[in-house]
Parts: C-alpha cells; structure tokens; sequence
C-alpha cells in the first residue's frame, strides 16, 4: 500500500515537472528531437547537460563563424573508449557526441563572439537568459558505424528538431568598433561527410576532435582543476592512456607561449587536416595539412596549386614562405567567396585571429623558393 | 620560356567572345523555382541506391550547394535546356553539385552559374555524365567558376554529349581517373576546354572544341600520387580556340596561351590523330614540359615529378592553317623573326625540353620519342632549354612513328562506333 502510494507520488511529479533528462542510445532510426537523446535539453531557464554526459574542448577548435561550443559525450554504462594515437578514439558502439553551437547575446538582437568561452563557463551549462543557441549536432555510433543528426533550437529556445536538409540563418555578429552580417550555414546530413567522411574511399563518418592531441588539455569545471584526458579515465570513458609525455599534444592556437609553428599547425590541423590529409577529400590537391604532414611540399611549401581554378586568387604557390600575402593558403582562408574560401564548408565569416596567426607563421619562414 | 608560354600577354583582350557567349540556351528569362532546392536536398539525402532522382522541366534557383554520397543514385532532368539548377545566388558551397558515390549518372539537365565547380565527382567508380550543360552565363570571366563538370579519382568513367561553357579553368576537367571515354562534348569559351590530367587511359574524340584559349589539354602536374599517360585524343574538332586566357594567375591553365588546339604538358603516352585542328592562332597543337609552365622549382615540385613529355605521337590530323597570331609579344617576335611579318608558326610547337638522363646510346630512347608524322606539318622547335636562342624547324627530326595506343574500353560506353559524330558549334 505504502509503496503503491510512493509510486503514484512520483508518477505525479514526472507529470507535472519537465522530464528527467535520462540520457540514451537509439540504436536506429532518425530521432525528431534533441530531448530525445537525453544528453542536453533546455530547462528551466538553462542548457542541462544530463548526468554522466562530460562536457569537454579542444586545444584548438575548429572555427565556426566565432560561435560557442559547447562539446559533450557520453556513453552507455560500463562501456569505455579505448585510447589512440593519432586517429579519433575507437568508441564503443552507443557512444552519443553533442556539439552545440551558440552565441552570447548582444545589443539590438544581435549576437557576440563566443568562441572564446571557455569549459569552466559552458561545461555546467548554459544560461538561456544569455546565448541564443543555434544548433546541436548529435553523432551516434550504432553498430553500423557513426551516424550524424543536426538539430536547430527553436527561437522560444525550448526545443531543438531535426533539420536533415540543414538551414541558413541570418545573424548579426557584433565585435568591438564593427558589425558583420552574415548567414549562418546548418550543414545537411550529407555534408556532415564532407568534413567527418575523413576516409573519402571508406566514407565512413568519424569524430574529428576527441583525438588524444586536441584533449590533452588542463582545464577547469566547477571549481576543480584537472587533465580532460585524466577526467575521462576517472569517469570510465576511457582507457589505455598512456602517462603524460608519452601522448602527442596539439598546441592551443591562442597560447602566446606556445612555439609559433606549433601554433599555425595545430590551427590548420583541425580547421584543414580532416579534409587535406592523404585519405581525405581534398587529397586530390596534394596538399596535406594534418598533424602528420612534414614541412616541405606537401605542406604547401613552394608548392604549385593542382585544381584551385580562381581560388588562387593570383599566387603561384600554396605557401610563398615569407610573403603571407602572396601565399594562396592566406587568401583562400581569408575568402568568403564561396568559390574561393576554404573550408569549402562550415563558415561565412573570416577568421581574422586566425589569419594573424597564419600570417605571422608564414612570414617568420625564410623567403624565397628554390 | 622564363614566365611561361604567354609571358608578355598584356591586358586580357577577350575579343568577340562575350557577344558569343550565353549561347547554350541557358541564362533563361523564366521566373526561377526558389521552393524546389528544399525537396531536391531531401531527396539527396533520403536516397537510396537504385534510385532515380527526377527533376521535371523548370528553371530552379538554388542557393546552397548541393551534395550526393550514396552510390548506385541516378539523377534525371528533362533536357539540358528545360531542366535548369541556377545557382545564380549562391552563397554556400564550393560546388553546384558534389558527389562521392560510385555507380552515378546524371543526364539531362544544366548547371549554370555555380559559384565554384559546376559538377564535381571526388572519388567513385562506374561515372556516367551524359548530356549535361555546365555553363557561365555571364561569358568568359575571370570571376566564374573553375571547373564545369570535374570528375577526379574516379575509375570507369564516361561523359558525352555534354556542353561546358565559360568555366575560368577548364570546361570539361578529368583528373586523376583511370578508364575513361569523353566524346560527342562540346566545350566552347572555357580558359581549357576539355583537360584530360594526372589520368590513365583515356580515349577523346569526336568533341567540339572551339572558342577557347585552349582546345584540348592533356597534363601532368607534380606532387600528386598517380601521373598520367595513355590518352588518345581523335576525330575532334578543335578550332579557333583564340580567346584570351581569363584564368586566374597561378592556376595551371593560366600558362595556356591564347590560340592554343591541342596542348600536351609533361604527360606520356598521348596519340594526337584523326583530327581537324584549325585557326588556333599560336599553334594547332603544342607540346611541352612543365618548365614552360614557369611554376617549376625545387622545393614545392615532388623530386619522383616527371616534367617531360615522351612517348608523344602526332600522326594523320586535318590541319587547317593556325599561328597566325601567337599570344605573348615572345612568340609575335618569334614568328615575325622566322616567318617573316605575314608568317604563320607551324602546326607544332615544342619547346625542346628532353630528359638526357634517359638517353640510350647518346640518343633519345626511341620508345620515348616525340613522333610527328603527319604529311607536310613542320613542327618549330622553340630550344627552351637555352633560353629560346636557337628555334629551330624540327624538319625530319621528329619523323617517327610509335605503336598506337589501344582503345579504352567502359562499359557504358561501348566500342568506339564507326560513325563520326562531332557537335556542331552554335551560331551566334
């Protein structure tokens, strides 16, 4: 009798109260709405992230147009990933990552960068008060492979839907001394592939970030301090890390003290690397800028361009080393036509830290081809 | 060649070819579908292989590029001048429409105005292209897209009765493929009009080429994991290919001078035969090294790069008279100089580049040869390596013969037919 009226209590509560957020794995199909994964959801004012989902960044991010992000994975209970060097982690199937892309506020509807924002003020989540959300991207790894799911918050900020074909959204971007309109570009569902199909002849989608090189990173969350790499060991996520020292680790592109070189390449890692590696899409250029590829040619170095049509926009090599403004990776970078810009995909905007840091890293190289 | 071929071509003149231009039926006045790019994306994403995507006679605006990744989908419109995708206002995407699939056909339809690429192709196997109008609108502009239809590491390919115009690098691109048939095409007013590079056997023939800066193109370029070499270009029309070079600088193509038929750089393996090339102001066919590209040097070029051309076999083409008026004031000064001031340089030019490191005997390998045996043609000899001191007619030098390259064989496409069958060019 006793239990029967403690369950109809509660039965009550979950009636009238939101949902518990209970994350899931759904196996198949393509799920309408963001809440029903259970990882994130809008209540009560804020982005929740749901027990046992880790929020987690990156060294260096890829650029989106100065948007926030706020990164999370979660997986089924007693499951783990198993630690890599170089490639995405092998995470086990019923793994769920979440990206959300959103920006802080600003006067007049507008909306200011929030790429700078760091986990010890996203990972807890996020006041809806004081961003406006714009997307969330969910990949899934079912048994078939990783499957990718872009959702698109609703203007009420209550609920994000499944938007497959993907949106362009308008937006006002306002910085110091200046204001950028721009439209901020949804991916569809096929050209998740053309940034996570990293293999281009396998296809298979892959995560790009969670990588031990872009993890590696002390951070703060909620008054603690800790090694993400660590943090994801303690909770279970992850094993066969090897110590520190004996893990690669990609620079954080803004850190004045890191080596510049270490910089640049850590920016042209994950801005360029998951399309020009000698597996990705744009092998075809011959150009790789991952992690792995040496100095020389195949970074760009003297090298003609093979199929840039006008994206040359009048420069002979890939890098002019010395001459950043001669250097058709600085003009590429820095276009926003979309004949020209790279990536082809994922930004409407230019990157001006960015280009900076590229600048300053091609013009310290000694002039001149051989 | 120093800065390449065309050196010293000043301000791009691009005479008579913006009144041509436009002239594939496209840039149509009909109110333009902006609701169907919604439903065409859905469609691109839901597909399944064996589908068949229709696209009903209309002029469809759309915005966004456009992307396929699943094989065995064939795309279908109601005709290259009924169907039309204009991507007009577009403002994402590096292409009209990309595709990573294999077992894909599209046919019967027009892209126009892509931003970038008009079709591009990345990596897929059993390719068919078949009447499908990539074009600019606009004319020949520097600003227009690269590339009209661009399939790249596919194998098995085939493109035909296909129209590429006004793309500011080439009209008609194949790289880095093996097996592959492009045939009854009609490029007109592209900086290259059809470019075979970094393939493997390829058979050309019965295309149209005219009115671009160059006909037919057939490349190597460096620092790419597979060179080309086999392809036989026959039974094509390349001619008046005099518009002036509108390609961006530092784009392979931008070294292509203006009155240009058939250009060979740094390939092997290519038969030149049974053509009519004609009225291509700087020569009707050249051949050349990547030196004369003027984009060569040490550190940026891949060492295991082969920069010549060898094994080059030009024999039993129609030549009507060309290199009246070459691009660039070396190549003038050059014909004036040999030819007198209403000469006209040969039917071949080649600038004289031979790797002596691969000399038998103190001679050229017979098997590497340049072999142009095609009746009374003279080929002029430019002597690039010595900086163009001594041009010279090659007179009977170059008189031999190779083995003919076997024919290729796709599927789709069949045996090679009896019937010659080349587009007509469209009357302004």
């Amino acid at each position: 009798m006793k239990r029967l009226a403690l369950l109809l209590i509660a039965l009550a509560l979950a009636a009238c109260g939101p949902r518990p957020l209970t994350p899931q794995f759904i196996a198949d199909g393509m799920p309408e709405r963001l809440a029903d994964w259970g990882m994130v959801a809008a209540k009560a004012g804020r982005l929740t992230l749901a027990d046992g989902v880790q929020p987690y960044e990156l060294n260096t991010p890829l650029f989106t147009d100065y948007a926030g992000k706020l990164r999370t994975v979660w997986m089924p209970k007693g499951q783990a990933a198993a630690w890599t060097p170089d490639v995405a982690f092998d995470f086990p199937v019923g793994t769920v990552i979440t990206k959300t892309f959103f920006y802080p506020r600003a006067a007049d509807g507008t909306v200011a960068p929030g790429d700078d924002l760091r986990l010890d003020q996203t990972g807890g989540g996020l006041d809806l008060a004081k961003v406006r959300l714009v997307e969330t991207r969910v990949l899934v790894r079912r048994t078939g492979g990783w499957a990718a799911f872009p959702y698109v918050w609703n203007e009420a900020q209550t609920q994000a839907r499944l938007k497959r074909t993907g949106a362009a959204i308008p937006m006002t971007l306002t910085r110091p001394g200046r204001v950028d309109r721009f439209v901020y570009q949804v991916p569809n569902v096929n050209q998740c592939a053309g940034c996570h199909a990293t293999d281009h002849a396998a296809r298979a989608l892959r995560p790009i970030g969670p990588k031990s090189r872009h993890l590696d990173r002390e951070v703060s969350l909620a008054g603690a301090r800790f090694n993400q790499l660590d943090r994801l060991v303690m909770v279970g996520y992850l094993r066969g890390l090897p110590p520190a020292g004996a893990r690669p680790r990609a620079a954080d592109w803004r850190d004045e003290a890191a080596p510049l070189d270490a910089r640049a390449r850590a920016w042209l890692d994950i801005n360029c690397g998951h399309c020009h590696s000698p597996k990705g899409p744009a092998d075809t250029s011959g150009l790789y800028l991952d992690a792995a590829s040496p100095a020389g040619a195949s970074l760009g170095l003297c090298k003609p361009p093979v199929a840039a049509g006008q994206g040359t926009g009048g420069f002979v090599h890939d890098i002019e080393p010395g001459e950043p403004d001669e250097s058709i990776l600085v003009f590429r970078s820095g276009s926003t036509d979309p004949g020209a810009m790279m990536p082809e995909l994922g930004r409407s905007l230019v990157h001006d830290e960015g280009m900076a840091l590229l600048r300053r890293w091609i013009a310290a190289m000694p002039a001149g081809c051989r | 060649m120093g800065q390449g071929w065309r050196r010293a071509l000043g301000a791009l003149t691009i005479v008579g070819a913006l009144a041509l231009a436009g002239c594939g039926g496209g840039g149509s006045a009909a109110k333009p579908n902006t609701t169907y790019q919604e439903t065409l994306i859905q469609q691109l994403i839901d597909a399944k292989s064996g589908d068949v995507i229709t696209i009903p006679a209309g002029v469809y605006a759309i915005d966004r590029g456009l992307s396929l990744d699943i094989d065995g989908v064939t795309i279908r419109g109601a005709g290259m001048d009924k169907t039309i995708l204009s991507f007009k206002g577009q403002t994402a995407g590096a292409e009209g429409l990309l595709v990573n699939a294999s077992n894909f056909t599209i046919e019967d339809l027009a892209i126009e105005d892509a931003r970038g690429d008009g079709l591009k192709v990345n990596e897929g196997e059993n390719i068919i292209i078949r009447r499908v109008r990539a074009e600019w609108t606009g004319g020949p502009k520097t600003s227009n897209g690269a590339y009209g239809l661009y399939p790249v590491q596919v194998r098995n390919l085939l493109i035909e009765d296909s129209v590429a115009i006004g793309a500011s690098d080439a009209g008609i691109y194949v790289g880095q493929s093996n097996n592959v048939v492009v045939r009854r095409n009609r490029a007109e007013f592209n900086v290259a009009g059809i470019e075979i590079e970094n393939t493997q056997n390829a058979d050309v023939y019965d295309n149209l080429a005219t009115n671009n800066t160059g006909g037919i193109l057939v490349f190597n370029m460096p620092n790419l994991k597979v060179s080309g070499f086999a392809t036989r270009v026959f039974r094509n029309r390349v001619e008046g290919n005099n518009t002036g070079n509108f390609g961006r600088k530092g784009s392979a193509v931008a070294s292509v001078p203006a009155g240009t038929g058939v250009i060979i750089n740094a390939n092997d393996q290519v038969e030149i035969f049974d053509n009519d090339i004609g009225g291509n102001n700087t020569a009707n066919v050249i051949i050349s090294s990547y030196f004369s590209t003027g984009y060569m040097n040490n550190e940026g070029v891949a060492p295991n790069f082969d920069p010549w051309p060898e094994s080059i076999f030009v024999h039993d083409n129609r030549f009507a008279p060309g290199g009246a008026k070459p691009d660039g004031l070396d190549l003038q000064a050059l014909r004036v100089a040999m030819f007198g001031v209403t000469g006209r340089l040969p039917d071949v030019l080649w600038d004289g580049y031979v790797d002596v490191k691969k000399f038998k005997g103190g001679k050229i390998d017979p098997a590497l040869a340049i072999c142009v045996d095609n009746g009374a043609a003279q080929t002029l000899n430019a002597d690039g390596p010595h900086g163009n001191k001594s041009p010279a007619l090659a007179g009977e030098a170059l008189r031999c013969r190779l083995s003919p390259l076997p024919a290729i064989s796709v599927a789709a496409a069949g045996p090679v037919p009896a019937e010659r069958k080349v587009p007509a060019p469209v009357k302004p």
